[in-house]
């Protein structure tokens, strides 16, 4: 560790700390947040779920969009959809989309997180958040 | 900063400066609040004030609870009340509550009559203690020291004692230990006061208000061999003793009782009345030699121990050799007055009469609890008897104790005079008593025996005058000058050690040193002064005086010391001297 | 630096490591080395959550599940299903009590719904040994903004205006503290840390040491600049292992980033702090016998004038304050002064951390804003009383303190509202009590508690504590009088009005407030020879009732003092001389024929 000698120092050392709480803070306040949560059953996992997952954290990252969390959870029962992942913007209903990969993974980010639009793959649905 | 700040104690408004606390401004106008672990010793600068017993609360208008007035500083405004009964009941209470944690076997303490707390329960009106509770603090009575008695069950941690021991001798044997019910003042580790750096100088008897320390009374032992028809007891009494005796037959302090004492002792049925001031011109003498010798070698350059220093004061030569080992080659070789008088009692006095000294008890009365101590160590056997050279040493306060149990009243008795021939003492004997006595002694018999002149005005007033501190003089002696120091008080012997220690700046050839502040006549064995020190002064002015009144005041014109010489001891250090009157070089001493 | 998508933080709290958090910790990153996802998941161990009745608590994040009970053969279903499957595992899941509906965030938890975390903001939440988390959640930024655009009599200001008091109990401002200490001049001069938490029951400020080390060393550094102090001492009870080495960890991280040292920052501020060890005295917590304390004296109070702040650590201006007092520090910098005044009571603000503890469900530690209701804590955050039974009392501010009643539930809690009822804040311990609880037997505890820990200084507080102990335990053993209820009250009032330090002063306080609240218990101990709650063993008698009685001879064989007596399928009796109350009779009567009042 070398001495931080200035604010600015301080404050270089800051914004890489911050990343690695940043997953914390973010928990911490995931009411306020647009939530994509990732199915990672099974069925999900074969059909890509996980990469689905990882292009999410890597597009927000590269967007460096701070008000989105990426979690994973359980089976959906979209088994013929598979990979699925749910979207809660802040203070509205969950949407689910089917079918999503790499490049749907852009177009969700693009258009429904930052443009707030609705797309083609919602699942109509009326089920219970899988806690 | 001399700013005045009014206030209001039980009505009376008055002015003090600020600073001052509520019993020093009730104190000027007259209100005089109880106190009991407060302990205003001013003459040497330090002042025992905890607060902690809380006898002294008062209310201060305004103010949530009640406030010590020992320690709680005068403010602008301030209305004090010191009488109200929510205060009265309280103290009382307080007291009450420290009662109920006493032993109350008042009426066998050997504090009875003199203890504080008793005057303050009985001027409280306390007449019941209303607390129910019963358990008490009991330990173990402390008697592992020849000199002092620790009944730590009446300890009221009032804290004058650690005060005593830690502030003002730097001794730090006393400390409190434990918490809560079981606190109390012990010393490290619980040991026993002999197992520690205690000096036995007997400063912390001097302040205890309660019977938590006393001196070892060995006053039995003297009833005993007076009884013993086959043994010829003899006394010496020390000088500082003529000059407070008569404080415990309700005389005023200063004024000496030699020829009453002398004959109470008779009274008393000693069969040799003696004085111990024979035996410190007999000190003079070969502390005096040992001074040229040692600074005449010094002067030339040869390897010498310097600076001398004074080996009188049992409580110093203990703490010299706790506090500082490194440094026992400093002090004189010569045997204190005591130890030189039964040196000389058992060998040449014994010997004059005839009288086995196995059948000779000899009984010193010294205003110290170190004497005890002292008298017990394995190097102050110079006859080869079974005893030490001094049986019994026994305190001021036992010899009044005695003198009265004998059913004799001091004060009606006719003055009367020392047996010979180890009773008769010049001026420069009866100043050892008092700080800067044996150094103007010394400094007679000295400036004589280096100038071969004589000494026209024998009083030495740059040594003089040294109340409770420390004090650097130059004397002239002939084309030598002189530096020497005077020190009472175990904190200024510290002080001075560590001086020596820095390099010995002043350059110091001779130092006297007292382990009680302002002398012997404030040793640990004198009548309680109980925090007034003036009294120390009025017994050092009687001891001056004494001396003003002899027609000898050197040592070496002591026609009792010149026979001594003749017919035993040769001349000063002498190999015979070195074999009776002084103490083999580097002893460490063992507890007894 | 690895994308992590999971944290998984578990508690390494005092409570929670010795309920083995640190195995289930070793074990999660085992798991998920297993799971070969280590490049994606993140195990760390935090300071304590709080909700310790549920420990060991684990976290995973960013879906901010809370596992509560977790043990370490846990481990690997919270891998392979929470976390590769992405199916939380119910079973470790807070269970609502009103609804028995499996809760996941904490946040929907009762417990933690109405608190509010400024103090306890980093607990829990960072790695406490990485000095990096910290300065990632704005630390070190406070100390920065003082000391770069602010002057210390600015600093000082800002804590006044903030309106923080002294969280160790006495709730003096801790600005016109800070003013003090600065008033005065000298070559040197302290800020000390009093983190010799002594309250039974009490732990907020070893929790936040362990938890948050570094925002006490920020604070400190900002007070020392403040005061003009270049040394720092955290006074910390040797029984605080973990805190310590928490504390000695952040500190050395902070002197390698040059934190504390020479030249904090660039600027020409220097501080550094050093640990002095307590051997854990209650009377230590009070400022000046902690100050003796530190210079090796004996941890004994002395009077004050001289306050600390003029002749304190090695006569030396001093400024001490209580660690929750330091850890509200950098935040009010951070959030402005007028943020942290806008939360609490009018004279008391912000929030204060309570450690609940007793007859209550949720133990645990909790911060709440000023001006929360007891009855908040105890019902809403607490859980309420545990088994249903029926509150009594509850005891704030440790054996200072006082008890209070259902008639003061709805009291705000602040630092006056607290003294008015008769009780006061203290260092934050809260204990609640039911209806099995004895009120006499209750301040007897504490008259115990105190007993022992007096100094042993001051007369009253030395001998006062132990004669109000013995009377309270005569009354509590059925040999009281009237007499005994009266003569505590008087010596209470004498030691009261007459002790030294605080601790003295407020000694009496548990018996003065049980009698102001429950006398009629007391009296039902000396006059009617019962105890009401049924729990002095001395006052109570078992009898047996002639009716259920069947005479199987069954208590008489188990009574182990041959107390009672009776023939075969007649009804038994019990010699009440003979009987020591070991209830052996009850617990193995088969018919409820024994009664015991």
């Amino acid at each position: 560790m070398a001495k931080i000698k200035s604010l600015e120092e301080l404050k270089k050392i800051k914004e890489q700390a911050q990343q690695s709480v940043s997953l914390r803070v973010k928990g911490d306040n995931i009411e306020n947040l647009v939530q994509v949560r990732v199915a990672m059953a099974t069925c999900g996992i074969a059909a890509g779920a996980r990469e689905t997952m990882n292009e999410f954290i890597k597009v927000l990252n590269e967007e460096h969009m701070d008000n989105v969390v990426v979690t994973q959870t359980g089976c959906m029962g979209y088994c013929y959809a598979e990979p699925t992942i749910e979207l809660t913007m802040p203070g509205k209903e969950p949407v689910v989309y089917g079918n999503v990969d790499k490049n749907k993974v852009h177009e969700i980010v693009e258009k429904a997180i930052k443009g707030g639009e609705m797309l083609d793959g919602i699942i109509p649905v009326t089920h219970n958040t899988v806690e | 900063m001399s700013n005045m700040i009014n206030l209001t104690i039980d009505g009376i408004e008055t002015q003090v400066p600020a600073g001052s606390t509520i019993l020093q401004a009730a104190e000027q106008v007259g209100v005089h609040i109880p106190t009991l672990c407060y302990l205003d010793l001013h003459e040497i600068g330090i002042e025992n004030k905890p607060a902690s017993c809380r006898v002294c609360v008062v209310e201060v208008v305004g103010r949530r609870n009640l406030a010590p007035a020992c320690a709680t500083p005068v403010a602008e405004g301030m209305v004090v009340r010191t009488n109200t009964p929510k205060v009265i009941d309280s103290r009382k209470m307080v007291v009450e509550l420290m009662l109920s944690d006493h032993p109350k076997d008042c009426l066998t303490c050997p504090k009875s009559g003199q203890c504080e707390l008793q005057t303050l329960a009985e001027s409280l009106g306390v007449r019941k203690i209303r607390v129910t509770g019963d358990s008490m603090s009991t330990y173990a009575l402390d008697e592992s020291s020849p000199s002092i008695i620790r009944d730590r069950d009446k300890c009221i941690m009032c804290r004058r004692c650690e005060t005593m021991c830690n502030q003002v001798q730097t001794v730090g044997a006393l400390t409190a230990v434990d918490r809560g019910f079981g606190a109390v003042v012990s010393t490290a580790f619980d040991l026993p006061i002999n197992e520690t750096v205690c000096t036995m100088c007997g400063q912390c008897i001097q302040v205890c208000p309660v019977g938590a320390l006393t001196e070892k009374s060995n006053l039995d032992e003297v009833i005993e061999a007076l009884g013993d028809p086959d043994k010829t007891v003899i006394v010496n009494t020390a000088p500082a003793v003529r000059a407070a005796l008569g404080e415990e037959f309700g005389i005023e302090p200063g004024y000496s009782v030699t020829g009453e004492m002398a004959a109470a002792l008779r009274r008393v049925g000693f069969d040799y009345v003696f004085d111990t001031d024979f035996a410190a011109d007999l000190t003079i003498m070969e502390e005096a030699q040992e001074l040229v010798d040692r600074l005449n070698k010094f002067l030339k350059g040869e390897p010498v121990a310097m600076p001398m220093i004074t080996s009188c004061c049992p409580a110093w030569i203990n703490f010299l050799e706790t506090q500082f080992p490194d440094m026992q080659e400093l002090p004189s070789s010569a045997k204190s007055p005591m130890e030189m008088f039964g040196a000389m009692a058992k060998s040449y006095f014994a010997q004059k009469k005839g009288i086995d000294p196995e059948d000779l008890v000899v009984v010193s009365v010294m205003p110290c609890t170190a004497k005890k101590f002292e008298a017990k160590r394995d190097e102050m056997n110079s006859n080869g008897t079974s005893r030490n050279d001094i049986d019994i040493s026994i305190t001021t306060r036992e010899l009044a104790q005695l003198i009265k149990q004998m059913n004799i009243d001091l004060l009606e008795l006719e003055e009367e005079d020392f047996d010979d021939p180890l009773g008769e003492s010049t001026g420069a004997g009866v100043i050892f008593g008092k700080t800067g006595g044996v150094m103007e002694a010394a400094l007679r018999t000295g400036y004589e025996w280096i100038t071969g002149q004589e000494l026209g005005d024998v009083e030495f007033e740059d040594v003089r005058s040294t109340e409770y501190g420390m004090k650097v003089a130059h004397v002239q002696i002939g084309d030598v000058t002189l530096n020497v120091a005077v020190a009472s008080g175990l904190g200024n012997a510290r002080a001075i050690m560590e001086e020596i220690k820095a390099g010995n700046p002043n350059q110091l050839h001779f130092i006297e040193i007292m382990a009680c502040p302002g002398g012997c006549v404030n040793g640990g064995g004198q009548p309680y002064h109980f925090g007034d020190l003036s009294i120390i002064q009025d017994r050092q002015a009687a001891l001056l005086e004494e001396d003003e009144n002899k027609t000898i005041r050197k040592s070496h014109e002591n026609p009792s010391i010149k026979k001594i010489y003749e017919e035993f001891l040769g001349k000063p250090g002498s190999h015979v001297a070195h074999e009776y009157l002084h103490t083999p070089a580097h002893v460490y001493r063992e507890k007894i | 630096m690895a994308e992590y998508k999971f944290h998984i933080l578990v508690c390494g709290g005092t409570g929670c490591l010795s309920s083995n958090s640190h195995e289930i910790a070793d074990g999660l990153k085992d798991a998920i080395k297993a799971a070969g996802m280590e490049e994606e998941v993140k195990v760390l161990q935090t300071g304590c959550f709080g909700f310790c009745e549920k420990g060991p608590i684990v976290k995973v994040l960013p879906d901010n599940t809370f596992y509560t009970q977790v043990k370490p053969e846990d481990v690997n279903e919270i891998v392979s299903e929470h976390i590769v499957k992405g199916r939380k595992v119910n079973r470790l899941l807070y269970v609502d009590p009103e609804n028995e509906k499996h809760i996941s965030d904490a946040k929907h938890m009762d417990f933690y719904k109405k608190q509010m975390r400024i103090a306890l903001r980093n607990c829990g939440f960072i790695d406490p040994e990485n000095i990096d988390e910290y300065i990632g959640r704005d630390g070190y930024q406070a100390l920065a903004k003082c000391l770069t655009e602010m002057t210390p009599e600015q600093v000082i200001e800002e804590v006044k205006k903030s309106g923080l008091r002294g969280r160790g109990g006495a709730g003096f401002p801790t600005g016109l503290k800070w003013q003090f200490a600065h008033g005065y001049q000298a070559d040197q001069k302290y800020v000390v840390c009093n983190a010799d938490e002594g309250d039974p029951g009490a732990f907020m400020d070893r929790s936040i040491l362990e938890g948050d080390p570094n925002s006490i060393i920020e604070a400190m550094a900002i007070c020392g600049y403040a005061i003009g102090a270049s040394q720092g001492r955290v006074y910390i009870r040797a029984e605080y292992p973990l805190a310590i080495q928490r504390l000695e960890i952040a500190i050395a991280q902070a002197r390698e980033y040059g934190l504390l040292g020479d030249n904090i920052l660039g600027t020409d501020f220097s501080f550094d702090i050093q640990l002095c060890f307590g051997a854990g005295a209650f009377v230590c917590g009070e400022e000046t016998a902690l100050i003796h304390s530190m210079e090796g004296q004996r941890g004994e109070p002395t009077i004050k004038p001289p306050f600390p702040a003029e002749n304190g650590f090695w006569n030396k201006p001093t400024n001490v304050n209580n660690v929750e007092t330091f850890a509200n520090i950098p935040v009010i910098f951070l959030k402005g002064a007028d943020w942290f005044s806008s939360i609490g009571t009018e004279k008391s603000k912000g929030t204060k951390v309570f450690a609940l503890a007793g007859k209550i469900n949720n133990v645990g530690l909790i911060e709440v804003p000023m001006g929360t209701t007891l009855r908040e804590v105890i019902y809403d955050i607490g859980g309420g009383i545990k088994n249903g039974k029926k509150f009594k009392a509850v005891q704030t501010g440790g054996p200072s303190g006082g008890c209070l009643t259902e008639k003061d539930l709805d009291t705000p809690i602040d630092f006056d509202n607290l003294v008015a009822k008769g009780s006061m804040m203290g260092s934050g311990g809260m204990i609640v009590m039911d209806e099995d609880d004895c009120m006499p037997s209750v301040a007897r505890f504490y008259m115990e508690f105190i007993e022992e820990e007096s100094c042993g200084k001051c007369t009253p507080c030395r001998i006062g504590t132990k004669r109000l102990s013995e009377l309270l335990k005569d009354i509590t053993g059925g040999k009281g009088t009237m007499e005994h209820i009266a003569e505590l009250k008087r010596v209470s009032q004498v030691i009261r009005d007459t002790a030294l330090c605080g601790l003295g002063q407020t000694a009496p306080n548990p018996v003065l407030s049980t009698l102001a609240h429950f006398e009629d218990e007391y009296i039902a101990h000396v006059k009617d020879h019962t105890c009401p709650a049924g729990k002095c063993t001395a006052l109570l008698k078992f009898k047996i009732n002639p009716e259920a009685c069947k005479g199987c001879t069954l208590c008489a064989r188990k009574c182990p003092v041959g107390a009672i007596s009776g023939e075969v399928r007649k009804p038994h009796t019990i010699d009440q001389a003979k009987c020591i109350k070991c209830g052996a009779c009850m617990d193995n009567c088969k018919f409820g024929a024994i009664t015991k009042n």
